[in-house]
């Protein structure tokens, strides 16, 4: 099983992409199987918001909240701490957004991606990076499941920033 | 068929969508208000025909869908927790009017302390009020069930009012995937409700009436026959949902490498799919043990339960619920059928996740290492033992 875990604040839209994530990952198969949910509790316009994805190849039966992720995917890098990598498996690693190096991490100005493509939030651009750098999903699935699940008038621009990021990790 | 990665909630407010209800009464309480949001947006976009009514509260809610029933409406809806407790009058109302309506309750805590989080105790309060009761452990199976639900409630060797619980929050909004049946293969499933137990101008007859002592517990008797012979009719139902739509189901629970097992956990609800990933983990160790997960706790499957454990050295009841001053409600109901049935299995009774709070894997390996060597009758999870019987 490959679990990943989201960090963001209320309003980005880690939740968003844990459910990206899952619904581009069972979109075209039938022996696959995904669980997305948020940390439980009201929504808070920027409040820390936690998010988990969770594929297999079995039916996913833990409903429990990731002990052990394969991948940390931080949206806001004011939400990043060292102390996050015992939330990590050996051989995971954390993809932050930010425009300074931070020690022992993937860093991308995620910002500047969305910024490119007019988008208010790095959601579907941290989709795109963790894409590039994981293959736990492919280019097609994942603009396939942005045209299912999100919105007419914003999924041009999201496909656009999702494709530029997958290309980012590749450069 | 059509596959679509939807919460709980949505994957319900699907099968609702599907058994075509004609009255639905909402009011939205925290973790249920997404299935109402959900409904309300397939009224207004015309995918489902029905008189969508936004009443003042839950009491109204019951009243109202109980009204619907009354004039012979196929009639729904969905609440939670303190929802729940505030319609529970009307409970008693549809289930003794022999008004068969689906709701949706979405299990959560009770205050006070305040809490939204999920566990049992607001429907398990509910037991005796005549419902018929499930307890949903993924969103398939939660969209079976609300197709399932208006064909069981309406039979009429039945005609109770039938409660689909979904684990607030981990059953609610957890996100996967779905299958999701044609229109076609539902209406074949689900026939139009009819019934002579409404208001008719052209045969007027009269309803929701009182009666003396003489009589009252003649309709009591019967109410409790309808409710037991939905046992029957739950498993009619699913081998017609088996045959159209290519899903079985195992009737009021669902065994989990029972047969040979020295230990055995009976649970209910979404915590059953770690319970059985446990034990297939502590089976690949040489220990024998295995899983019943309880699908009903109304009708209550005490042939099934007895059957399940007979052969066992211990079982424990894992439950998320507290009858304060005794012990778990699920945990008197499953010692009651054994007790039954002359069986004599030593049981011990786990309390956890009240409060939303995580049940781990580790907690559940402990379980049944604890009733292995031996434990207090009463145990909370994290905590610690009660005490023998005290």
């Amino acid at each position: 099983m490959k679990e990943i875990i989201w960090l963001g604040r209320g309003g980005q839209g880690a939740f968003t992409a844990a459910k990206l994530l899952g619904a581009a990952y069972t979109i075209d198969s039938d022996g696959k199987y995904a669980l997305a949910f948020p940390s439980f509790g009201p929504e808070r316009r920027g409040a820390p918001v936690r998010a988990f994805t969770k594929l297999d190849t079995k039916p996913v039966a833990d409903r429990s909240q990731t002990e052990k992720a394969d991948y940390i995917v931080i949206l806001d890098d004011t939400l990043y701490s060292p102390q996050l990598r015992e939330l990590l498996k050996e051989e995971g690693s954390i993809i932050v957004n930010s425009k300074n190096a931070i020690d022992g991490v993937r860093v991308f100005d995620a910002e500047g991606i969305a910024t490119q493509f007019r988008l208010p939030t790095v959601n579907t651009v941290m989709f795109g990076l963790l894409i590039g750098l994981s293959g736990v999903v492919t280019q097609d699935n994942a603009e396939e499941a942005i045209k299912g699940y999100m919105p007419e008038k914003i999924q041009e621009r999201n496909v656009n920033a999702l494709l530029r990021a997958v290309q980012e990790v590749a450069e | 068929m059509s596959k679509k990665f939807l919460s709980g909630n949505e994957a319900f407010a699907e099968g609702i969508r599907l058994a075509r209800p004609q009255v639905i009464s909402a009011y939205p309480i925290t973790p249920q208000t997404i299935v109402v949001e959900r409904l309300s947006e397939m009224v207004e976009d015309g995918s489902l025909k029905a008189e969508y009514v936004h009443v003042e509260s839950e009491h109204s809610a019951m009243s109202c869908a109980i009204g619907a029933s009354a004039a012979g409406a196929r009639a729904f809806t969905a609440t939670s927790s303190q929802g729940l407790l505030y319609m529970a009058e009307c409970l008693y109302y549809a289930s003794g009017g022999r008004f068969p309506i689906v709701m949706m309750n979405a299990d959560r805590s009770t205050a006070l302390p305040w809490n939204i989080y999920g566990d049992q105790r607001d429907s398990l309060s509910q037991l005796d009020s005549g419902w018929i009761q499930s307890y949903a452990e993924n969103a398939q199976e939660a969209l079976d069930l609300a197709l399932m639900s208006y064909r069981i409630a309406e039979d009429k060797r039945v005609s109770t009012p039938y409660m689909a619980n979904l684990d607030g929050f981990i059953l609610t909004h957890t996100y996967e995937t779905v299958d999701i049946p044609e229109r076609e293969q539902a209406d074949r499933f689900l026939p139009p409700y009819e019934t002579d137990n409404r208001i008719d101008l052209e045969n007027p007859k009269n309803m929701a009436f009182s009666a003396g002592p003489d009589t009252n517990y003649i309709f009591k008797y019967k109410e409790h026959e309808g409710i037991l012979a939905s046992r029957e009719v739950i498993k009619e139902t699913e081998k017609a949902f088996a045959g159209i739509f290519g899903r079985e189901y195992t009737g009021l629970t669902e065994n989990y490498r029972t047969e040979d097992a020295e230990y055995i956990i009976v649970t209910l609800g979404s915590i059953a799919g770690l319970c059985r990933e446990t034990a297939d983990k502590l089976r690949e160790s040489g220990i024998k043990v295995g899983v019943v997960r309880i699908r009903y706790m109304r009708p209550f499957p005490n042939e099934e339960i007895a059957e399940a454990l007979k052969n066992a050295k211990a079982y424990a009841v894992l439950e998320k619920d507290i009858s304060f001053g005794n012990e778990g409600t699920v945990f008197t109901n499953v010692n009651s059928a054994l007790k039954k049935a002359g069986v004599d299995v030593k049981g011990y009774n786990f309390i956890g996740g009240l409060g939303g709070r995580n049940i781990s894997a580790g907690d559940i390996e402990k379980i049944y290492s604890d009733i292995a060597e031996g434990t207090d009758s009463v145990n909370f999870i994290g905590i610690g033992g009660t005490g023998n019987g005290k």
